[in-house]
């Protein structure tokens, strides 16, 4: 099948594009880039107004299948993300099971099989995510995992993080780690601050982070190998990774659009889906944080997509679980917060949330060039809308962005020879 | 008329309301003194003491208070939270209400379930205590009898002594000493201060001495082992050396000091018998208050809804 994409902006900075055009593909493969193409294909699409970029990846969600299928599983999590604008995700293995051998690896692929939308799991680093022992990390990896965390929990014992990032630099994948120091954190549930004290929860410092990141760049600079750190959240945590970038070790950092956008403030009505892990922090945490996104320091925004469900969520603070949902609101608030503002230019983001994360991890390539398979995303930058939870294609509504209105969306993506699009799947094999 | 048909904690409470409860708290206080103690102001209304959190005082306080404001009274009590029951806190609540109530009083060790039940219930809420957050009731007593004993709380120096972290006496009191103009301190271990509790406007002292210097009140409060205090610090002994309040210390500083305490006491940690039961000692006083300050808070919620 030939499609014919008219009239859309066309921006990669991976090829120096950056200019109004046409987009010819043919079986999911990009054919032809021109200014105008004339052509005779079985459809046109219009996308005036509109901007395509290479396809946005997701590498931090938790698709809870298998496990608790009542708040996503693989498919709605599929459906999600193709509706937030991603054509990619990678899952964390928190899931019960615990993907910690290739046979949940391979069962988790097989239900994403033959999607728009490539999914990738994540191998939990050790058995049962117990922190105890390591998990079958090279059977993992021969299954196709892209990285290995324990996300959720820590790797408390320095000894396992130790061996952990030996052991995966045979195979040249990274360690995500959940920076948290529990003895510091206990009962925590919201960070240490005014907030916490006027709001009387008990406190989980930004200390517990930084003091972790520290640790696990000791090690990393002892035994090599490759360490990311997942939802960096306080500006100590930033400050130690700006130096350990500087020192040249391969270490690499991702941020929430939840961490960027709101404050501890955010607590004040005891909302249980502001509770997320590690929490919100304050204004000068998020200043550090938007500064990271800008000079580097921070390479990836990833939503940390987490879903619960409402019965989860209904609980007094102290007892709901921690998280909230991503997919579908990560490119509105970043466009809202950082590209509106002014803060990070499209080309920026789109290192954000494509470039760099596939870089990290290894992912499909997403490029926009003659004779690549057509990966990409179409955004309305000037589209205002209201987030409304009950719209979501996520089993799950736990988010504190609801009624919030939002400029910036995902049109549609379009990858692996399928194409969603106003709400539709189209086949364009 | 009172800005909120709620009572959730004293932040952002505005002075007039505070001064409202006051006022007609100092009614109700002689009215308790009457051989008659009893007035027909709630007839017919229904309130349903809460109570997921063990406590003997502070329902009786609330539970004389109602009947002596002619409600009918329902106590609720469950020593464990209700997610040891399996039941979660909003079935618990809204089988409650189906029962046609007025006016709930909860306690729970969880900060913020008072205004979580708000969102579920069309009752008014009376906050008796939510984990380490608010205690509004025990603080406007302490503060009504500052004020009785004190004749007024604006530009008085009131220091609160002991587990600042654990205690929701503490916060409700700095929150509520705060807006009636008071000079507002607090004294205990660095680790018992909690993060950024000066950014309130509130000065800290670790030392004991320096306290009493400060203090025209001292409102000491109990450590809580039950919360988890005693990690806190190296043994009771060695807190009762470093801050517990006896008659010794006190007459070094010769000075008169109001002293206050929310109860129960550890005699011998905190404070000494000679201070707790000497001449300066208000806590019995506190006790009775309580009552009058209660009525006031129910009456003023109670006839508030029945003008909307």
């Amino acid at each position: 099948m030939k499609i014919l994409i008219k009239n859309a902006f066309l921006v990669d900075p991976q090829v120096n594009l950056n200019t109004q055009g046409d987009l010819l593909i043919e079986d999911g493969k990009i054919s032809k880039i021109d200014s105008t193409i004339k052509e005779n294909v079985d459809e046109v699409f219009d996308f005036k107004n509109c901007v395509i970029v290479p396809g946005l990846a997701d590498v931090h969600v938790h698709l809870r299948e298998p496990g608790r299928e009542d708040e996503e599983t693989v498919q709605t999590g599929i459906e999600a993300g193709m509706s937030g604008g991603f054509t990619a995700l990678c899952c964390m293995p928190n899931t019960e099971p615990a993907i910690d051998c290739a046979e949940v690896v391979t069962f988790v692929k097989d239900r994403a099989a033959n999607s728009l939308v490539d999914v990738y799991p994540i191998g939990a680093v050790t058995k049962k995510r117990e922190g105890k022992e390591l998990a079958l990390l090279g059977e993992m990896y021969e299954a196709g995992v892209v990285a290995f965390s324990d996300d959720g929990e820590p790797v408390s014992s320095s000894k396992i993080m130790k061996y952990a990032l030996e052991y995966s630099s045979m195979f040249d994948l990274p360690i995500i780690e959940h920076c948290e120091d529990k003895s510091l954190t206990e009962n925590g549930v919201m960070n240490e601050s005014v907030n916490s004290t006027k709001f009387g929860l008990p406190p989980h410092p930004a200390l517990a982070e930084v003091i972790i990141a520290l640790r696990d760049i000791a090690i990393l600079r002892y035994t090599g190998g490759k360490l990311h750190l997942a939802h960096i959240s306080s500006k100590e945590t930033v400050e130690v990774l700006r130096q350990a970038k500087k020192e040249g070790l391969n270490i690499t950092g991702e941020v929430t659009p939840h961490h960027f956008t709101l404050t501890d403030d955010a607590v004040a009505g005891y909302d249980t889906n502001t509770k997320v892990n590690p929490p919100l922090r304050t204004n000068s945490d998020v200043d550090a944080l938007i500064s990271a996104l800008k000079d580097g320091t921070i390479d990836v925004i990833a939503s940390d997509h987490a879903p619960h469900s409402i019965e989860e969520k209904e609980w007094e603070y102290i007892y709901a679980p921690f998280g909230m949902i991503g997919l579908e609101t990560s490119i509105g608030l970043t466009l809202t917060k950082l590209y509106q503002d002014r803060i990070l230019s499209l080309e920026e983001i789109i290192f954000k949330m494509s470039i760099n994360p596939r870089r990290i991890f290894k992912l499909k390539e997403a490029i926009l060039k003659t004779g690549a398979l057509a990966n990409l995303t179409i955004l309305n930058l000037d589209k205002e809308w209201i987030v409304d939870k009950f719209s979501f294609k996520s089993k799950s509504i736990n988010t504190p962005f609801h009624g919030w209105k939002l400029k910036g969306k995902s049109v549609g993506v379009l990858n692996n020879s399928k194409f969603f699009f106003d709400d539709k799947l189209i086949d364009l094999v | 008329m009172l800005s909120s048909r709620h009572l959730l904690g004293l932040y952002g409470v505005p002075k007039k309301d505070i001064e409202l409860i006051l006022d007609t708290a100092k009614t109700f206080r002689e009215i308790i003194e009457r051989p008659i103690k009893k007035v027909p102001t709630l007839q017919g209304k229904t309130v349903v003491n809460l109570f997921f959190e063990s406590s003997t005082r502070t329902r009786i306080s609330f539970e004389l208070a109602e009947k002596r404001l002619s409600a009918d009274v329902l106590n609720f009590s469950a020593s464990t939270s209700s997610l040891t029951k399996g039941e979660t806190l909003k079935d618990t609540v809204r089988n409650i209400e189906a029962m046609k109530i007025d006016m709930v009083v909860i306690r729970h060790s969880a900060a913020g379930s008072p205004h979580y039940l708000t969102q579920l219930i069309a009752a008014n809420v009376i906050n008796a205590g939510d984990g380490t957050h608010e205690h509004p009731t025990q603080a406007l007593l302490d503060m009504y009898t500052i004020k009785e004993k004190m004749g007024k709380i604006a530009g008085l120096n009131v220091c609160i002594v002991g587990d600042i972290s654990h205690s929701r006496v503490a916060m409700s009191n700095i929150f509520g000493l705060l807006t009636m103009g008071a000079n507002v301190a607090v004294c205990g271990p660095k680790t018992m201060i909690p993060r950024d509790l000066e950014k309130l406007g509130v000065a800290i002292f670790t030392k004991i001495d320096d306290a009493i210097k400060f203090a025209d009140v001292l409102n000491i409060l109990r450590i809580q082992l039950e919360r988890g205090a005693a990690s806190n610090f190296p043994s009771l002994r060695e807190y009762h050396r470093l801050f517990g309040i006896t008659k010794e210390r006190l007459m070094k500083h010769n000075k008169d000091i109001l002293i206050m305490h929310p109860g129960p006491i550890n005699r011998g940690v905190e404070l000494s018998s000679d201070v707790a039961d000497g001449s300066n000692s208000v806590i019995l006083e506190q006790v009775t208050n309580g009552v009058a300050v209660r009525m006031a808070v129910l009456y003023l919620i109670g006839t508030r809804t029945e003008e909307n």
